[in-house]
């Protein structure tokens, strides 16, 4: 076994009564106070997270451009310096690499945020790919630390420590800033649903930074969230996690994230298989589903209707903002018309659900 | 929290309170404690039969779904119905309210195989 990899804020998390759990080769925090009470606050104050195994590649060079552009199905040529693109990244046959986010440093400079697990095969990706490019690629994963603050007192909380003006800095675009002293790159983004901004910086100054967040935040009701409220904060949001709801078995279209695959582009790898996915009609589709009957899906329950399996649940949870068991699955494309019941196979037992629009959860508009 | 003396365990780290022929069966706060938010409890129906070791009931945390092992075996004849609207008195009081369901035994020499408190403290301290 290799053993598992620590982020340079373990001791931070250890030190605040964390539940270590192993995630994607990384020993992470599952918890602190409890997934529910971390949810919540996330949803009405604010939630610090430790991202910082997610994987980081700078892209740089006369044809950085054309590298990634050719690698993700959104439209690179869409967004200007200082700003952010989400995008997947697929195989020639329309299965899915990874989803990613693209910051634009420069013209000819990108950075490239991918989830830890696939950190490896990513960069790998990038690398097979850049074969006759001029173009540097770097893996600065582990130079680099992620942290995440994310609810409605987020940018409150962060502008304390900055001289930048969180202000102006709008949805999916980034500044550089100083935090604490630090250099950063401070990104308004985020997996939650609510505001807030992820923060990328050199992992020397991780604990101060972390320390000092929760010090000036705790007023306003700032506490730590590890990956359990993570994953039903995204899910509440209907954001998509790589190996559910979109794998290398599962395409972009079918995930539902067709806003983000430009087919009226020239070229990117995975066009021609995707252009005969939406011209021939998707047979299935990830869609949301909340329990009629009483029972919690989780990933992998088979979906059945009439006893036939017409699909599986790719993510479900007791949604804590909503009080209900939700769930994203991917069904035959004839069973996804809202209102559409079904059953979920937990345990042996069809227990029924109904799909119901997504995202589950709305943030709450302020003014 | 204290393991109750009065009370037998196992090493799924369920509990047993036996009055008379009956057992009032539950899972220890250290099993409450690893599960973290309790949000659903599946429970079996009064009157259906189990054996010893057989899974009666499932308890569903936010993240995962544990199994309730039965630690004796008989006839239920009672579950606690406050937990379909309160899953989460499995955490507040995993001892007490959090109770899951009453079995009439079928056979009390099921109890021999149980844990004293004492072994079930030298086991807790063992997996940590």
């Amino acid at each position: 076994m290799t053993s598992l990899k620590r982020t340079p804020l373990y001791e931070a998390h250890v030190k605040a009564g964390a539940k270590i759990v192993e995630f994607g080769g990384w020993e992470m925090p599952i918890q602190y106070a409890g997934i529910i009470e971390e949810h919540k606050t996330c949803r009405t104050m604010a939630g610090l997270f430790d991202v910082s195994h997610m994987g980081e590649i700078d892209v740089k060079g006369p044809d950085a451009f054309k590298l990634v552009n050719r690698l993700i199905t959104n439209d690179l040529a869409k967004i200007q310096i200082k700003q952010i693109l989400y995008s997947p990244m697929c195989y020639e046959n329309g299965g899915v690499v990874d989803d990613l986010l693209v910051y634009k440093m420069a013209d000819d400079h990108y950075y490239i945020v991918v989830n830890a697990s696939n950190t490896d095969k990513d960069y790998a990706w990038f690398v097979e790919n850049a074969k006759n490019l001029d173009v540097k690629l770097e893996n600065i994963s582990a130079k680099t630390v992620q942290i995440a603050i994310q609810g409605p007192k987020a940018e409150g909380i962060l502008q304390q420590l900055t001289e930048c003006d969180l202000s102006k800095i709008k949805y999916y675009w980034f500044d550089y800033g100083k935090l604490g002293g630090v250099d950063s790159i401070i990104s308004r983004t985020g997996y939650t649903g609510e505001d807030g901004f992820e923060i990328y910086f050199s992992p020397e100054a991780a604990i101060r930074i972390w320390d000092k967040l929760i010090d000036i935040g705790r007023e306003a009701g700032l506490a730590p969230v590890g990956l359990g409220a993570r994953d039903t904060l995204r899910l509440e949001a209907r954001l998509p996690l790589y190996g559910h709801e979109m794998s290398s078995e599962i395409s972009p279209l079918e995930a539902g994230l067709g806003i983000f695959v430009k087919l009226g582009k020239e070229y990117f790898i995975g066009k021609d298989a995707l252009v005969k996915q939406e011209q021939e009609g998707l047979s299935r589709k990830v869609i949301g589903f909340e329990m009629v009957g009483r029972g919690i899906p989780r990933s992998e329950y088979p979906i059945i209707k009439n006893g036939v399996k017409i699909g599986w649940v790719t993510s479900g949870s007791y949604a804590p903002s909503l009080n209900k068991n939700i769930g994203l699955g991917i069904v035959k494309a004839e069973y996804t018309a809202l209102d559409t019941e079904f059953e979920i196979d937990i345990r042996g037992k069809g227990v029924t659900a109904k799909v119901i629009k997504t995202p589950f959860y709305y943030k709450k508009e302020e003014k | 929290m204290e393991n109750p003396k009065d009370l037998k365990y196992t090493k799924d780290h369920e509990w047993v309170r036996v009055e008379g022929t009956k057992a009032v069966i539950g899972v220890t706060d250290t099993a409450q404690s690893l599960m973290g938010d309790v949000v659903f409890v599946e429970l079996p129906e009064p009157g259906s039969e189990y054996g010893a070791g057989d899974a009666a009931a499932n308890i569903e945390s936010v993240k995962a779904v544990s199994e309730v092992f039965m630690p004796v075996g008989g006839k239920i004849i009672e579950v606690n119905m406050e937990l379909e609207d309160s899953p989460d008195l499995i955490n507040k009081d995993a001892f007490g309210e959090g109770w899951i369901l009453v079995v009439e035994m079928s056979d009390p020499g099921d109890l021999d195989n149980l844990l004293s408190v004492e072994e079930y403290g030298k086991l807790i301290a063992e997996g940590e």
